[in-house]
């Protein structure tokens, strides 16, 4: 397959906001990125049947480490980032080894995820002291806002051109694992993990593997997402809800595919959004019963996502 | 006795309590999954929605609390069946994760329909029953009441499961659903009757928690978590062991409570589950090692 299309549409990308600026639809689009990276981030395990229902846990690490210690101890967040994808790992690490080490597959690791995502909740709201509990946390303004050092722009065009880089990296992730043996190694895990033992797979450093980079980019995903909104709080970073739109996201727009993921968030996001203009104040959870309703409806009828589909399709 | 031990006496005493209502909480999923090999994500949020029909019934139409009581166990049961006709069913066949994931949506639209339908604000029942105070102590009425009641009911589904024919079935469905089917046992038909008995436990533990706890359309996130990790931690459709757990967990939390703020016992709760996730990764008390 020619390589043309990717690459005029993604100097189209990179041109958009020079041509077009309109602050809302900048704002979207940079919403859709940063979060597309997330659900990426998610479906780089989900899609060997590594589902993790506490990604929301790693995406408040992120954000949280990264505003505290640069509120805090005044480390600029270039450091802080680092250390908070550092944090991410230590923590998939100190759970994820455990269960794949004592084989704890299926609906017991979504469920000690979920736990791992409600404990990150809970400490974050229990440590109101520093972290505002549940009324949220603002990073620092840094010099009338706008600071490479501190990596806090005022400018929309700025941003949106980071959460490209960042989005296109995680692309890169995606296809760097695909093309790789880990990717096979994992297929067949997921398939039969005795089987892929037997032949040699070492299962437990396997999946540990795809599970930090996962961890990580989801921490920078929650990094990145805290310095754009200048504002976290455990509900919008983490929790189970933000765990299972990440789920619901990837799977609506296809698991098994690399644009899945993207596909999933601009479809949600701008579902949300168009509900909020145009139904109003009264839209509040008009979009999570669509969200919910579709979710299910996709997992029986669709259940490789819509772009999984379509390429599936067009394919035959 | 020196005042601080009254307290962590009224806590262990309390933690007790908690207990019955968490292992309540856990009978009606584990059942579920014991039989049916499916984790319902959204039990809490049938919960939910059991204290919004108790709320209506009682404070709203002014029904007697026992009738309101019975209707919304029925209501939640027939819920439950619904659950598993429309989503679980079709999805049977399908791999695990995918029906985790369709409960999961489920959860999502209970959630905002509760939203859309009654507003974000926290009801109660208004009523506040007498606190009883024993020996320096204070326990809550409510709190004893949801503890009898969900022993009551622990210890019905106990004979419902081991002196009745559908509770043999149900048994032995969920230790071997091939062999079961070939022997005659209607798995579909066992699957339903199941899936109203997991929605009538949640509708009861509505009952009970709407008498402690305002209800509002996120009370299901509040201890819905909770009720997955009691049920891991028992080990997954083992019941008796899910019952320990909860008494396990809600000392925990309760006595956890005691010394720092209560999101510490939550805390303390999740992070002795993830190491007991190191120790006994089949449960507490697994079923084969």
């Amino acid at each position: 397959m020619s390589r043309w299309p990717g690459w005029i549409a993604g100097a189209a990308l990179v041109a958009l906001p020079f041509v077009y600026h309109a602050p809302y639809p900048l704002h979207i689009a940079i919403l859709i990125l940063i979060w597309s990276f997330a659900y990426t981030s998610w479906s780089a395990m989900g899609r060997f049947g590594l589902t993790s229902l506490g990604h929301g846990g790693f995406m408040g690490i992120g954000a949280y480490v990264t505003a505290l210690l640069w509120n805090r101890g005044g480390v600029s967040p270039w450091l802080g980032i680092p250390l908070a994808l550092l944090a991410g790992a230590l923590l998939a690490v100190l759970v994820a080894y455990p269960c794949f080490r004592f084989r704890i597959t299926g609906h017991y690791f979504a469920l000690v995820t979920l736990a791992l995502g409600g404990i990150v909740m809970q400490v974050i709201t229990a440590m109101r002291d520093y972290t505002g509990g549940s009324l949220g946390y603002t990073p620092e303004r840094y010099q009338g806002g706008s600071s490479l050092y501190a990596l806090q722009f005022s400018g929309k065009t700025t941003w949106y051109l980071i959460a490209l880089a960042v989005w296109a990296a995680g692309l890169y992730v995606w296809y760097r694992v695909d093309g790789s043996m880990l990717r096979y190694a994992l297929e067949a895990i997921s398939e039969d993990e005795d089987a892929a033992a037997a032949a040699g797979v070492h299962v437990t450093a396997e999946k540990l593997k795809i599970t930090v980079v996962s961890a990580a980019m989801t921490a920078l995903a929650g990094a990145l997402y805290c310095q754009y909104q200048m504002f976290i709080s455990p509900d919008t970073v983490s929790g189970i809800s933000v765990s299972l739109q990440m789920v619901f996201a990837a799977v609506v727009g296809g698991l098994y595919v690399a644009l899945g993921p993207t596909v999933g968030a601009v479809i949600t996001i701008l579902m949300a959004e168009v509900l909020r203009i145009s139904v109003g104040t009264r839209a509040v959870g008009w979009d999570n019963l669509v969200y919910g309703a579709l979710l299910v409806v996709f997992i029986v009828f669709l259940p490789k996502g819509i772009l999984g589909t379509v390429l599936a399709h067009w394919q035959r | 006795m020196g005042i601080f031990d009254v307290y962590l006496l009224e806590a262990v005493i309390n933690g007790v309590l908690l207990g019955g209502v968490l292992a309540l909480l856990s009978l009606g999923l584990n059942l579920v999954f014991g039989v049916i090999d499916v984790v319902w994500i959204c039990y809490a949020e049938l919960i939910m929605l059991g204290m919004y029909a108790m709320y209506f019934l009682s404070r709203v139409y002014q029904a007697p609390m026992v009738l309101a009581a019975a209707i919304c166990i029925v209501a939640v049961g027939v819920l439950g069946v619904l659950l598993h006709l429309l989503v679980i069913a079709p999805l049977l066949g399908a791999a695990p994760i995918n029906q985790l994931l369709a409960t999961g949506g489920v959860l999502f639209f209970l959630q905002s329909a509760a939203t859309i339908l009654f507003g974000i604000e926290f009801k109660n029942l208004g009523l506040r029953l007498p606190v009883l105070k024993v020996a320096g102590m204070f326990i809550s009425y409510s709190r004893l009441l949801a503890f009898g009641a969900a022993l009551i009911g622990m210890v019905l589904v106990y004979l419902f499961l081991t002196r009745t024919y559908t509770g043999t079935a149900i048994r032995a469905i969920a230790q071997d659903r091939q062999i079961m089917t070939l022997m005659g046992v209607d798995s579909r038909r066992i699957y339903v009757i199941t899936s109203a008995l997991g929605g009538g436990l949640a509708g009861l533990a509505a009952c009970l928690l709407v008498l402690q706890y305002d209800v509002h359309p996120f009370v299901g996130l509040t201890f819905g978590p909770i009720t997955f990790l009691i049920c891991v931690l028992g080990g997954l459709g083992n019941l008796v062991g899910g019952f320990v757990a909860a008494f396990v967990f809600a000392e925990i939390i309760s006595v956890g409570g005691l010394y720092l703020d209560l999101e510490w016992g939550y805390v303390f709760a999740f992070a002795f589950f993830i190491a007991m996730m190191f120790v006994r990764p089949q449960g507490l008390l697994a079923r084969r090692s």
